[in-house]
């Protein structure tokens, strides 16, 4: 029966009378509760749970249960907004599947790696997990066991996790997920700066005079940042808008120049607009005769696939993919020359008016550009050439550090910054931008952490991809995945991920709060603690770290992962997994527990429990006996201190909306590189590169190399896969908000209504979508949100019932490992 | 009867925890993760132009109507040519949020805030797909409920 508005009020009428006349009605009758007692909710503050903008949020609780969040209004990120995942993440916790006691793959009351999931207590847990650690240890060495994280961590897990892999494993064979989202932006930094992150801030949105977007739809994937661009868009008319993508998506709706460019060849349009700016003499000459190097990069590097696959065997440089050798501003000129309007027009499909636009844009010298760029730039078998290449327009300019003028690399993970990159969590990285290769940086690291000298390993670890082809092959025998869903997520599952996994000569651990693809394909799966149930950090991707406190309990027995590392760390001993020559010449670390030489050296455990704030509960620090995340990010941040990594104490973050770093005399830096507003970039010299050792930024000589697959015949589409706004990646935890689930339910394959035409197929039609690898049953949208133009379709990956990693390829940029998953050819068949 | 209907409901829960035991994948359904199940038909927008209750004051509220082709670009604002305070009286649509007119400081401005210009980040419409997994959110009214009837 519907109900009228008018029905409505006469039925509400009732009450209100019956209350106003003093009658006795119980309290719940009333339709207004006005006592205080009852109605006031408790606000803290959180970063959201989703992308790398790292909105601030303000969450509810009452009665242990999250019950309400909005946008922080005190937050300079997002001032009081936030998208719609953002406005519903009181209800990601509250799936009514989730997980709430370890499950153990059992047959007969044992473990099996064919067995049925059964219920376990965490002793009987952790006691399967440590035999199978150690088993794997003693037979192949640290280089059998592996962990595969996430950007997603909070700061002092990952530097947890990081820590007892590589200093007490002595394993390098852990990554994160960042591995498939980041690691091509922090190759273009390291090769260009030298040092990670962007130079810039989200305050350049206010000051810019021109955006433009390589390879990014910020209206669906960083919507508060794209607030931002919006505001500044339309409240300032001669700001322009440039958005450049293989389809037409949901930022073209703001776009004055639009471009839709053919796959790969976003290379030749960056070295046209180099070229351009040569032949019309905008070279900014002062700055880049003070500023720049230039240097000629390797090509032919080839594309990150097995060494066997015949593009592997024929690319020249693909042992020295990172190789350059020095150049000159001369060089360059006549290496880009060849980029001109025709041949670039005619390459990427792009008309030479637009392109003209485009350049001009980062001619004029009067106009402050900012550039964005993610996924499209950075999931690229070129993707540090890409970020290079953005880098050498702006350089060439002059167009850096300063207010508006910004090449920003945007994060596509809460904390891909913060955890991921700067606490070392890449196989091979440590702390602060160190790596494990350097015998100087893992010194540093061994006296930080106080253990003994030469402990730890100068292996570079299996990346990503490689992890997931070393389970395949039985080289990792036991594996930890934390905090993510890398069996959707990663490419080419048929063939390396999912046998990797259900090998029967490999161990799977899986932590999360929900029953994932990726819990399905393991053989041990450990409840977690997720967001406001744990005390909590994240970096963002303009450098500001912000911290939370846990609000709410967790359900069950599910436990944060950073309790999950650190009680685990108790179950091994250093004479079980440290070289024996270190112990003999070490003798004090002899008996000890990892736990204890990690975790209570007197630093990490430093902080008693009177530290902690009465008002919210912690329940890793109470287990443990002392203030866990602050011991661990106190010692941490000594890494980084005086490095120009440097992180403000501990509690300033608790009682700020974060802060960006380097923090220095407890001011945050906004613009780095550039006198008076980087406080490391010594007086005198205005801008200062101080990553390089001479701190000359780095202008790379770079050419258009094709995709590692493209359409042919029989394979005779593009595929790109990507997110939806409504989602949060492989969708664990958006997909069991109702509201978000009922906005977008299932993925679809976006394509053009010609291409759908050509294949007997329309709108709705059940279609499969296939590639050399794998293929999806999904349903055809030729009037969705994504427009792509014939010959290339798009598939997001959110939807676990529609599996396409199943067909994208496993190929990499062979500099940075990162998969591309926005190229790769298939066909579109009705089902 | 009573009684079979029950046994009836226990058994199929039973049998489906037994099945959730060999495949908790709990968004795939029955399908293992090396076969792949028939994706639904195409969910229908609601179009039923009736506003839902929202989860708590500050939700966004979700859009009761289809959006299909609605222009919202450089020139023009579709949705607000019934939702703008200026347009309500004649389109009886209810008015945006006054934080619309709000600037990034929270300052009024003369008309809506052009960084509430593109409706859709914060305002979807709802298909009638069945949510494949309940949640368990409670709402702030029931929560007060329970709390007093203790």
């Amino acid at each position: 029966m519907k109900t009228t508005r008018r029905d409505f009020i006469k039925q509400n009428a009732v009450a209100t009378a019956v209350a106003a006349a003093g009658l006795s009605l119980p309290a719940s009758a009333s339709n207004l509760v006005t006592d205080s007692s009852k109605t006031k909710l408790k606000w803290s503050k959180a970063a959201c749970r989703f992308c790398g903008t790292g909105c601030s949020v303000n969450v509810a609780t009452k009665a242990g249960r999250v019950v309400a969040t909005h946008g922080d209004i005190n937050s300079p990120v997002n001032k009081g907004l936030n998208c719609v995942k953002g406005y519903f993440l009181s209800k990601i916790m509250y799936g009514k599947d989730r997980l709430t006691q370890p499950l153990l793959r059992k047959k007969d009351g044992k473990y099996d790696k064919n067995g049925e999931f059964t219920a376990v207590s965490w002793d009987e847990a952790f006691d399967i997990m440590a035999e199978k650690f150690k088993a794997a240890l003693k037979a192949k060495g640290p280089r059998g066991v592996g962990m595969f994280g996430s950007g997603q961590w909070t700061v002092w897990e990952g530097y947890a996790a990081a820590k007892l892999m590589k200093a007490g494993f002595l394993s390098n064979n852990i990554d994160p997920n960042a591995r498939h989202c980041m690691a091509s932006a922090v190759g273009g930094f390291m090769r260009t700066f030298g040092i990670d992150e962007p130079m810039g801030c989200y305050d350049d949105f206010e000051h810019a005079d021109a955006f433009v977007l390589w390879g990014s739809n910020m209206a669906e994937m960083h919507p508060i940042l794209w607030t931002r661009l919006t505001d500044r868009r339309l409240s300032a008319p001669h700001v322009k808008v440039a958005v450049l993508s293989t389809y037409q998506h949901r930022s073209f709706d703001l776009a004055d120049i639009p471009m839709v460019f053919t796959p790969q060849t976003d290379m030749a349009i960056l070295n046209y607009i180099a070229n351009y700016i040569i032949q019309n003499k905008q070279v900014n000459k002062n700055f880049v005769n003070k500023h720049v190097n230039f240097r000629m990069g390797n090509a032919d590097i080839g594309y990150g696939l097995r060494p066997e696959h015949p593009l592997e065997k024929k690319a020249v440089n693909n042992k020295k993919a990172g190789g350059s050798k020095p150049s000159s501003f001369d060089e360059f000129a006549k290496f880009v020359s060849k980029y001109d309007a025709d041949t670039v027009s005619e390459l990427s499909g792009v008309s030479k008016q637009s392109l003209k636009k485009l350049a001009e844009i980062y001619a004029d010298p009067k106009i402050k550009v900012m550039s964005l760029w993610t996924m499209g730039v950075n999931q690229h078998t070129r993707g540090v050439w890409v970020n290079n290449m953005i880098y050498n327009i702006h350089l060439l300019t002059g167009k850096i550090s300063t207010p508006g003028n910004s090449p920003f690399s945007l994060t596509g993970q809460p904390s891909a910054c913060g955890t991921a990159r700067e606490v070392g969590t890449f196989s091979h990285r440590l702390p602060a931008d160190m790596v494990v290769k350097n015998p100087a940086h893992r010194k540093f690291a061994e006296k930080k952490w106080k253990l003994p000298e030469g402990l730890l390993p100068g292996w570079v670890g299996a990346h990503a991809v490689l992890q997931n082809r070393h389970l395949r092959d039985s080289k990792i025998n036991a594996y930890w995945v934390q905090v993510n869903n890398n069996v959707q997520a990663a490419p080419n599952m048929n063939e390396e991920t999912l046998p990797g996994y259900r090998n029967p000569d490999n161990f799977i651990v899986v932590s999360d709060a929900y029953p994932t693809v990726t819990t399905q394909a393991a053989d041990l799966i450990l409840p977690t603690a997720m967001w406001v149930e744990k005390e909590g950090a994240y970096g963002n991707a303009e450098r500001r770290t912000q911290f939370w406190y846990q609000m709410v309990n967790a359900p069950g027995e599910s436990k944060s992962d950073l309790w999950q590392l650190v009680e685990f760390s108790k179950r091994f001993k250093t004479d079980e997994v440290w070289p024996k020559k270190i112990l003999d010449k070490n003798p004090e670390y002899r008996g000890k527990t990892l736990y204890q030489v990690l975790f209570t050296n007197g630093q990490v455990d430093k902080y008693p429990l009177k530290d902690l704030n009465p008002d919210f509960e912690n329940h890793e620090s109470k287990h443990f006996g002392f203030y866990l995340q602050k011991g661990l990010f106190e010692e941490y941040a000594k890494f980084g201190r005086g490095k120009a990594h440097d992180l403000a104490d501990f509690d300033t973050y608790h009682a700020t909306r974060g802060l960006r770093w380097p923090v220095v005399n407890g001011k945050e830096t906004l613009w780095r590189f550039k006198e008076g507003t980087d406080p490391y970039v010594k007086k005198g010299k205005g801008f200062e590169f101080y990553g390089k050792k001479d701190g000359k930024a780095v202008i790379f000589a770079l050419p258009y190399e094709p995709a590692a697959e493209s359409p042919d015949k029989e394979y005779d589409l593009w595929l790109s896969t990507g997110r939806v706004l409504e989602h949060w990646h492989s969708g664990s935890m958006t997909q069991r908000v109702p509201e978000l689930y009922r906005a977008f339910p299932d993925a679809v394959v976006f394509m053009h209504p010609d291409d759908a035409r050509k294949r007997g197929v329309r709108r709705g039609d059940e279609v499969k979508v296939i590639s050399r690898r794998g293929e999806i049953l999904t349903r055809v949208e030729t009037r969705g949100r994504n427009k792509p133009p014939t010959g290339l379709v798009y598939v997001p990956w959110f939807d676990a019932s529609q599996l396409i990693n199943k067909v994208t390829l496993d190929a990499t940029d062979p500099i940075s490992k990162e998969a591309d998953f926005k190229k790769c050819a298939v066909k579109v068949v009705k089902a | 009867m009573k009684k079979l209907i029950i046994t009836t409901l226990v058994m199929a829960f039973t049998v489906s925890w037994v099945q959730a035991q060999e495949n908790i994948a709990t968004l795939r359904g029955d399908t293992s993760l090396n076969q792949q199940g028939t994706p639904p038909v195409m969910p229908k927008v609601d179009n039923e132009d009736i506003k839902r209750k929202r989860n708590y004051p500050m939700q966004p509220p979700t859009i009761p109507h289809k959006i299909d082709n609605y222009q919202v670009d450089l020139k023009t604002n579709k949705c607000l040519s019934c939702h703008s305070r200026k347009l309500t009286e004649e389109s009886r649509a209810p008015m945006i949020s006054v934080t619309h007119y709000m600037d990034r400081e929270g300052n009024f401005l003369a008309d809506v805030s052009p960084r509430r210009y593109f409706c859709s980040q914060c305002h979807v419409i709802q298909t009638d797909a069945k949510p494949l997994v309940g949640n368990e959110f409670i709402d702030i009214d029931d929560l007060l409920n329970i709390e007093q009837s203790q």
